[in-house]
């Protein structure tokens, strides 16, 4: 439930992607296909592989592009728009592309009241990211804030890309920044 | 919609009146037979209900929470108060949380004085607004086709995207994002150009989604409006012409259920500005020393009936002329032991999938079944093969555009009963006509259907409506035609003398249509 | 054991019994801890016994609307010729709640179960558990036990050997607060926006692609193998409010205390000696000023009020909130009530699924007018436009979402309106403009 980056990526943060030509996930043959219609068969309609195939896509191309949603509408029995209005109701999908590292801080109450404030402020500074939604310059963060994490009582909970890091304080944010790969 | 006699009835009361309707009806239909309307947004009698708007609320005696009557169903017993004072309470605040960021923009909006929100703001809505917080704003986007977004004054109902999605069955729009950063959202590869998409401008209650070709043009309530007949094609679909001094600017739907439902496809409704065409034959003609010279219009009727004497009339008809004016044809060829044939242009159909049986049809002209019903041969190809040298070659409303005219060299003469002048031919007479927004009469859809349309503006001139022209000639020719000096006395006489059209009357078709003998309702 | 922190004695770790224990993750631990005996011997039962044992055990919803479980499973129509789904919500999102993500972390072979007694109760041959996306650790573990269960034919054909069929899947989320609401989980996994649905139609008439569908949530379904290996009786003689309400209940505990985290306690607990005792009280030098202890969606409460409820259903209503998901969240004296609420109301705008004109339009504007009060630009009428807005948003549209967002901000305001007062007396200057930011 993420306050997704609200402009386009900077350069930094791969927008050259759209200048190329946009790589189909679901080839004929290809491991993705064979998950996909895995997960198709179980089923009754094949459009509730929506959300599944979305995953697929932001894993392999890193987010979902208008191009992305074409391919899944087509897998799918769906139009692009339709895929779109689902890729845009869900936060997590990324509508554009972030930093190697996606770094989702919980701002909401129980957080809010334990410091996450100041969490934020700490990987801002600490990534170069100018301000939130924003990719660094480096392209290797973008950090943002994000609704409830669903671990109010490890406050703050941090997600990077899929991992959550737990009580995190200011103090422990250099630390945990030098530890990503 | 109502459904099938037969089922279960449910009796009620709505704002104090008794009514009984069928099980499963909507409290919000009931209530419009009892001749209350609940105000609404999202529920549109056509699309699958959403119940988003909350803008239909009513209050149901002994149910806990205030009921959206367009999403619930009529139950024994129930009493519904419409206008109680909870009821009032809840569509007011609706209305104040549609306007907190709408721009209030109306003084350049084109549907200001036919929107929703401004009708039902006026009847039910606060006088002011409390909120004092920056508007959100969103920039106007281009849909494609006819179709214009102005995000700012859009209410979310999701009317346009149902009717893509669900009856055009092309699901181009979509809801983008959510909580109150959402607007109607579009494929960017997928612009409104299907063949029916620009219904979403009708759909939208308020000026969220307008006309291109409408832009500016003018303001609501200085429109004229007509009920009237699609003349795009064959299958008749209902609609309105709306005039502005006498100039037809807009072309809407208008609902029936046995034929268009709610729905006029983008190629009929902007296909209209031939009917303002300026270079119309006005004033009667016949030639003179070679010369086309205006004449009183008994002079040019006495020229016709002149020429016509021992000779047979070939008439080429159009598909897009009345009943009325097909039937006096059909009587003047009767009278001279003529001939009368038409031809129809053609195109590919385009059928609306969502809704039984409505389609542009291949034939783009209205009444090529009545045509065919009054006896006039189809010949899409060569519609002069048949004429004789010698013959008078009537040309009825029809160009004979991408001929060869050749052919017309072996009539007698060449009489143009038209809206304009035939290029390539040289007539005897010019009998000028009203065309199809200037006259009234009816037209038989490809169904069997017989139409009525009215008049919505005025001819330019001297034309006359065909009828009345038709008849002129129709007396001086010799047929007996005491009966035939308006529209309505002409079709009782098509009626008495034509078969299929046997029971029919303009009293009964009224605005609806009546089928001709053979057609059956359960055709749509 | 206990899980961040070790087991108190006076709670009763019936769920949480094995939180940070890594051997009950596994198949064999699992069964070593007496796992899946209750499935064994459901599959032998008839449906209906099985219903009515949870009936009788007065189980209740635990994902925060409380309904009677074992009523909610028989309005399912065993042999009525179509496909029935037991979906099991795990979309864990409402704000202060974290239970569930650690039954799914430590137990998930308890929640397997659950879901195939549950299944098997309901006459489902598919159940899905739709685990919110961020939850990537809870789906990991998941998906693991659900590989091992299906290995050992647990689940999936001839399930035991019992002649019976139950599929279990893990359906993930992708980031909708909205889709915990079950008629917006069942759109979400039938891949549509999570719009919530119109009732009626109910999900045990038409749910899950248009089929009979029960949706339960996490807790709700772990606890079932328990009450059918210790029987109903067990169940209800556990809780000190027997039998209005039955059983243990794990509570979340967040925000400005000494120790966050869960504790399971029997039904009827004193919420003092909760707060003060298991959880630790306040941080050193502070004090507890207010809490929202059901999940954010209800009433804000005063710690005089949190002082005098028994913790079950009815006593959480008798101090004017509820028990909701048993997600606690506790402000200290040194928080500001406006801010907090403001944080709260701008949750609930950000995820509103944008049908209801209330909710979409509302929450947005009860976030503005907050944000403006917390920074000093507030009025006397804004503290009337809440309550009025808040009226506007309550009881009129399709879910609950926006009664949720009225309710802790209005009783909030209502029973600490000096510190509103207090900010909008202190308005930097009369003479900002209306509407500037």
């Amino acid at each position: 439930m993420s306050h997704g980056p609200s402009a386009p990526a900077q350069a930094h943060g791969g927008a050259h992607a759209h200048h190329v030509p946009y790589v189909p996930v679901f080839t004929d043959g290809s491991a993705r296909l064979k998950e996909l219609k895995d997960i198709i068969s179980r089923y009754p309609d094949k459009r509730a592989a929506l959300l599944p195939a979305l995953w697929m896509v932001q894993q392999e191309r890193g987010w979902i592009s208008e191009d992305a949603m074409r391919e899944v509408g087509d897998q799918l029995g769906c139009t692009a728009a339709y895929v779109k209005g689902v890729v845009t109701f869900y936060t997590m999908y990324h509508q554009h592309p972030v930093g190697k590292h996606f770094i989702q801080v919980c701002t909401t109450s129980p957080c809010l009241c334990a410091g996450a404030d100041d969490v934020v402020k700490a990987f801002l500074e600490h990534t170069g990211c100018k301000e939130l939604g924003l990719t660094s310059p480096d392209g290797k963060y973008t950090v943002i804030e994000v609704e409830c994490l669903g671990a109010c009582g490890f406050a703050t909970p941090v997600q990077i890309n899929e991992d959550y890091v737990e009580s995190v304080t200011p103090e422990k944010v250099p630390g945990i920044l030098a530890g990503l790969k | 919609m109502m459904k099938d006699e037969g089922g279960k009835m449910v009796n009620l009361t709505i704002e104090g009146r008794a009514v009984s309707v069928p099980e499963g009806t909507t409290i919000l239909e009931a209530a419009k037979t009892a001749g209350v309307l609940v105000p609404h947004y999202c529920y549109h009698p056509g699309l699958p209900v959403a119940g988003v708007c909350r803008m239909c609320l009513v209050e149901v005696e002994k149910a806990p929470k205030l009921a959206p009557s367009c999403a619930t169903t009529v139950g024994e017993g129930q009493v519904v108060h419409v206008y109680s004072e909870k009821a009032l309470e809840a569509r007011k605040g609706v209305l104040e949380l549609l306007l907190i960021n709408h721009p209030l923009d109306c003084p350049l909006c084109d549907p200001a004085g036919e929107c929703e929100l401004q009708d039902y703001t006026f009847q039910e809505g606060r006088a002011d607004s409390r909120y004092h917080e920056p508007k959100r704003f969103n920039p106007v986007e281009d849909f494609g086709g006819d179709v214009l977004y102005v995000t700012n004054r859009c209410i979310l109902c999701t009317r346009c995207v149902r009717f893509m999605e669900d009856v055009h069955e092309d699901a181009v729009l979509c809801v983008s994002e959510r909580g109150d950063r959402a607007t109607i959202g579009k494929a960017p590869d997928a612009d409104l150009t299907q063949p029916w998409a620009a219904n979403v401008i009708d759909l939208c209650p308020v000026g969220a989604l307008v006309s291109k070709d409408f832009l500016n043009k003018a303001r609501a309530w200085e429109l004229d409006r007509t009920a009237s007949v699609c003349t795009g094609c064959s299958q008749g679909c209902n609609n309105v012409l709306e005039t502005r001094d006498n100039v037809v600017v807009r072309m809407k739907p208008r609902s029936n259920e046995d034929v268009n439902h709610f729905y006029l496809c983008d190629a009929g409704r902007l296909d209209y500005r031939w009917m303002n065409r300026p270079d119309r034959a006005e004033v009667p003609k016949i030639r003179l020393h070679d010369v086309l010279s205006p004449v009183d219009w008994d002079i040019a009727i006495q020229e016709v009936g002149g020429r016509m004497k021992g000779k047979r009339a070939y008439v080429v008809a159009s598909p897009r002329l009345s009943n009325e004016a097909l039937f006096l044809l059909k009587r003047i060829v009767k009278q001279t032991g003529g001939e009368g044939v038409f031809r129809c242009a053609t195109g590919p159909e385009a059928p609306l999938p969502g809704v039984k049986d409505l389609s542009l049809r291949a034939d783009r002209a209205p009444n090529v079944r009545g045509a065919e019903l009054l006896g006039f041969k189809r010949n899409d190809a060569d519609p002069l093969a048949g004429l004789k040298d010698g013959d008078v070659l009537v040309l009825a409303d029809e160009s004979l555009g991408g001929l060869d005219l050749s052919a017309a060299k072996k009539a007698s003469a060449i009489i143009v009963i038209g809206t304009t002048l035939v290029d390539g031919i040289t007539p005897a007479v010019v009998l000028p006509i009203a065309n199809v927004a200037e006259e009234e009469g009816t037209f038989t859809n490809l169904r069997g259907r017989v139409q009525r349309f009215l008049q919505a503006k005025t001819a330019p001139g001297l034309a006359r409506p065909s009828w009345y022209a038709l008849a002129d000639l129709a007396t001086a020719l010799g047929v007996p035609s005491d009966d035939m000096h308006l529209p309505s006395t002409i079709f009782t006489a098509l009626a008495k003398s034509e078969p299929a059209f046997t029971g029919l009357s303009y009293d009964t078709i009224g605005l609806r249509g009546g089928l001709v003998a053979g057609a059956t309702a359960g055709a749509h | 054991m206990g899980y961040p922190h070790k087991s108190h004695p006076r709670e009763t770790p019936v769920l949480s019994k094995h939180f940070g224990d890594p051997e009950a993750r596994t198949l064999d631990g699992w069964k070593a801890r007496g796992g899946y005996k209750a499935l064994a011997q459901a599959l032998h039962m008839e449906p209906t016994a099985i219903v009515d044992i949870v009936k009788a055990s007065g189980l209740r919803g635990r994902g925060g609307a409380g309904f009677p479980t074992g009523l909610k499973w028989s309005f399912m129509k065993i042999g009525d010729g179509k496909e029935h789904y037991l979906c099991c919500n795990a979309d864990e999102s409402e704000p202060g709640t974290f239970k569930d993500r650690e039954i799914m972390r430590w137990t998930p072979h308890a929640l397997i179960e659950g879901c195939a007694v549950g299944a098997y109760a309901i006459g489902a041959e598919t159940a899905y558990i739709y685990i919110r996306g961020e939850f990537t650790e809870p789906i990991n573990v998941m998906e693991k036990a659900l590989a091992e269960a299906r290995a050992a034919g647990i689940i999936g054909k001839n399930a035991m050997g019992s002649g019976k069929n139950i599929d279990i899947w893990v359906h993930k989320g992708a980031g909708a607060y909205i889709c915990g609401e079950e008629t917006a989980l069942m759109n979400s996994l039938e891949g549509k926006r999570g719009n919530p649905r119109i009732k009626p139609p109910f999900p045990a008439v038409s749910g899950l692609f248009g089929k009979p569908t029960t949706i339960n949530n996490v807790e709700t379904l772990a606890a079932v193998p328990h009450i059918l290996n210790n029987g109903a009786e067990w169940y209800k003689a556990m809780s000190l409010s027997s039998p209005k309400s039955s059983g243990s209940k794990l509570f979340s505990v967040c925000g400005n205390v000494a120790k966050p985290g869960n504790y399971e306690v029997v039904m009827g607990f004193s919420f003092k000696e909760f707060l003060y005792d298991l959880c630790g009280g306040p941080l050193p030098g502070r004090k507890f000023k207010a809490l929202i202890p059901g999940g954010s969606s209800v009433p804000t409460i005063t710690i005089e009020e949190a002082e005098a409820i028994k913790m079950d259903y009815e006593g959480f209503v008798e101090q004017g909130t509820m028990l909701g998901s048993g997600g606690v969240i506790i402000f200290d004296d040194a928080q500001s009530m406006p801010r907090q609420l403001a944080r709260i109301a701008r949750f609930y705008a950000h995820e509103s699924c944008a049908q209801c004109t209330q909710c979409r339009e509302g929450t947005a504007w009860m976030t503005k007018i907050l944000e403006r009060i917390v920074a000093g630009q507030g009025t006397y009428e804004d503290l009337d436009t809440i309550f009025e807005l808040s009226e506007s948003m309550t009881g009129k549209t399709i879910c609950v979402l926006s009664d949720s967002c009225g309710a802790p901000v209005v009783s909030g305001i209502n029973k600490f309106r000096g510190e509103f007062e207090a900010l909008i007396k202190g308005r930097r200057s009369s003479t900002v403009a209306v509407g500037a930011r």
